[in-house]
């Protein structure tokens, strides 16, 4: 069993702050520099990377995230090269937990068997697939856990308490709290809302859990990290990306442009707990 | 429900919505919970006589069913064999089958209490039925279009304008069916609360492709009769297109249980399947994978990255098929055939100065596997097409490709 993601929020909770979990989209906007991205983003302050799984028709997406998986695609990124990409950075890094996120298809068809054990070995420690609900855990929730990996459920608004105990069942690592209903990289419309859901979702479970979706700056870190383990950014990462590009091509600043933007966010985690 | 028996192929889905491996729920937790309410609702409806009896009345009043059995005389003297009819439920209201799958599932979004409809659409004859229910229940409507689609099928989209729906282009993607689905999605996902997804074709998860067909079974339910009283036996096979599979399977799946009823369905050929990304023929030339929320065929690459497909028709221009048709191509029971686009132009202009009768250029893929199965089949024979759609939608794009618009 992998124990990066407990023993990361473990440390995260015991400095009283939430962790930062960064997402960012495997080969945006090209292998090589999506590559140097993923080494940087521990130092920058990033406590928990998610890793894109970029995919032709990301239905629970917005146009930020959609344009990272294009940009990656249209440079030849593939599900096995991403895998790579985690091999790669493992050598270097043992201690920050990698998380793959994406639609199940490229994994039903890259096969769940072959998936599981090569992700395994890459040195992945948790999986979020946005398009398989409880209904469907055969399929690949439960041969995740039984290879020792994570398997992190979304929770939503539309998950209320009748439903959360079959969404938890299965749940490892971490529940990722999405703030409303909508796609990646929208408003959120009430910050209060998402503390009383969080709080409601802790009565049902003893994992963390983290907030994503609409989580842009420092500030929203600050204020969404008060009440919750760790606080997911994804789509201003991506869009930062994509403002540093010249003609589509990465410049010497892409790389500085996400770990800038992740270092102001991890001073917002920092001091998500202070009084004012 | 009991899953797909030994005896009858017309039991599915199993409670799972599974067709065999095919179908299932795969979308986002958000989506879930009202995807089961949308079925406790919907079977909750089908045991209310009330919702019976009111899809029968707009039926027969406001869709115009039954639709005729057509003998097509013409046709079949010039095939010279079997005798050819016409199922024309292009003479429904709005011009295709699409209105009975619309006309039941607005029914069931008013149960629910649902306050506004969005839908996906190709050639926009889906967007049209649903624009003509929502402006016939007085709820507003939002119809994602692909951006080449609005363009190719514009008559349509001024219909949907003028019904009081509002259009919104998708350019993501190629801007056809599969990315004003995606985009259906995202909206669903924003507005889940008070917004139906009123899906056009029997794909996406469960229920829908089982709602779908149901909606759409009196195709052949009727098929069934009206044959019956015209040549007394039942027809030795039956023909439709497949884009997502509404219309094929609401023609087909009264016979699934009669062996002696040979059924085709057209996929789009479109400049070949030996052409990647030239054709949107997902069972011939695709491999089974997850996308819209369920298993099925789709054309995809190595890496599972979904094509766009390529068809002449923006009705068929699809990279998955719905959930039954690829269980009953699975077990052979149905038999997929792709058909070019120059085959179906061919089909479209044989059928409009044959028998008068201008068709949808989707339902002229189908229309082609006629003119090649009815000459092996002797005279006594008789043949069913399901004439889904008219093509008055069609004719500019036809008329320039044979030259008679500069
Ligand atoms: C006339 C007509 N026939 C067939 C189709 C294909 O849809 P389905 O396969 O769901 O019947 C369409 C779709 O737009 C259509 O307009």
């Amino acid at each position: 069993m992998t124990t990066r993601i407990p023993a990361r929020f473990v440390a995260c909770a015991a400095e009283n702050r939430p962790a930062l979990v960064t997402f960012v989209m495997a080969g945006d906007p090209d292998p090589v520099t999506s590559a140097a991205i993923l080494a940087a983003l521990p130092a920058a302050g990033a406590d928990v990377i998610e890793l894109g799984m970029p995919f032709s028709d990301p239905m629970a997406d917005g146009p930020g995230i959609q344009l990272a998986g294009q940009r990656a695609l249209a440079h030849g990124q593939t599900l096995h090269k991403t895998v790579d990409m985690v091999s790669a950075f493992r050598q270097t890094d043992k201690t920050t937990p990698i998380v793959l996120m994406g639609y199940y298809n490229p994994i039903y068809v890259y096969g769940v068997s072959a998936f599981l054990s090569d992700i395994k070995a890459a040195g992945v420690d948790g999986l979020i697939v946005v398009d398989l609900p409880p209904e469907e855990d055969a399929e690949l929730c439960l041969p995740t856990l039984e290879a020792g990996l994570n398997f992190i459920r979304l929770t939503t608004p539309t998950t209320d308490d009748r439903r959360l105990p079959a969404v938890l069942k299965h749940t490892s690592g971490f529940v990722y709290y999405v703030s409303m209903t909508g796609i990646t990289g929208a408003e959120i419309k009430s910050h209060a809302a998402v503390g009383e859901a969080v709080k409601r979702i802790k009565t049902h479970t003893s994992l963390p859990v983290a907030v994503g979706f609409g989580i842009k700056a420092a500030d929203d870190v600050a204020l969404i990290g008060r009440d919750s383990d760790g606080v997911v950014v994804g789509t201003a990462l991506c869009n930062a990306v994509a403002t540093s590009l010249k003609d589509g091509k990465a410049t010497a600043t892409t790389v500085s442009a996400v770990t800038d933007l992740v270092k102001s966010l991890a001073s917002g985690a920092r001091r998500a707990r202070q009084r004012a | 429900m009991n899953a797909i028996g030994a005896n009858s192929l017309r039991t599915g889905p199993d409670d799972e919505g599974r067709f065999g491996m095919f179908g299932g729920r795969y979308v986002a937790e958000t989506l879930m919970p009202l995807i089961l309410d949308l079925d406790r609702a919907y079977r909750e409806a089908r045991s209310d006589p009330a919702f019976e009896a009111e899809l029968t009345d707009l039926g027969e009043h406001f869709i115009g069913r039954p639709s005729p059995l057509y003998f097509a005389e013409r046709l079949t003297e010039h095939l010279g064999a079997a005798k050819v009819y016409f199922k024309r439920e292009e003479l429904n209201h709005t011009g295709s089958h699409k209105l009975n799958n619309c006309v039941g599932q607005i029914l069931l979004a008013r149960r629910m209490g649902k306050t506004r409809i969005i839908a996906e659409t190709g050639a926009g004859q889906h967007g049209v039925a649903t624009a003509t229910v929502c402006a016939r229940f007085g709820l507003p409507c939002t119809i994602f279009m692909g951006a080449t689609d609005v363009k190719r099928q514009w008559q349509n989209v001024l219909r949907m304008k003028m019904l009081g729906a509002e259009v919104r282009p998708v350019t993501s993607g190629a801007g056809t069916l599969k990315d004003a689905m995606n985009e259906a999605l995202r909206d669903w996902v924003t507005n889940v609360e008070t917004t139906y997804y009123l899906i056009g074709t029997a794909a996406g998860p469960h229920p829908y492709p089982e709602m779908v067909r149901d909606f759409q079974k009196v195709i052949g339910e009727e098929i069934r009769v009206q044959h019956l009283e015209a040549e007394g036996t039942l027809p030795a096979a039956l023909f439709a297109c497949v884009g997502g599979g509404s219309n094929a399977i609401g023609t087909f799946h009264s016979f699934l249980d009669d062996p002696e009823v040979a059924l085709y369905g057209a996929e789009a050929g479109g400049h070949g399947v030996d052409i990647e990304n030239g054709h949107a023929a997902s069972m011939t030339g695709g491999i089974p994978g997850v996308l819209h929320g369920n298993r099925t065929y789709l054309l995809q690459n190595a890496d599972g990255q979904i094509l766009e497909g390529h068809s002449i028709s923006a009705g068929l221009d699809y990279p998955g098929v719905g959930p039954e048709h690829a269980f009953l191509h699975k077990i052979g029971r149905v038999n997929y055939v792709p058909v070019t686009d120059n085959e179906a132009l061919a089909a479209f202009q044989l059928c409009t100065r044959l028998e008068g009768i201008i068709p949808a250029l989707e339902t002229a893929h189908a229309l082609h596997i006629v003119t090649q199965v009815v000459p092996k089949l002797p005279k006594e024979k008789s043949v069913v097409l399901c004439l889904s759609g008219r093509g008055d939608k069609d004719v500019e794009q036809v008329g320039r490709i044979m030259g008679l618009i500069d």
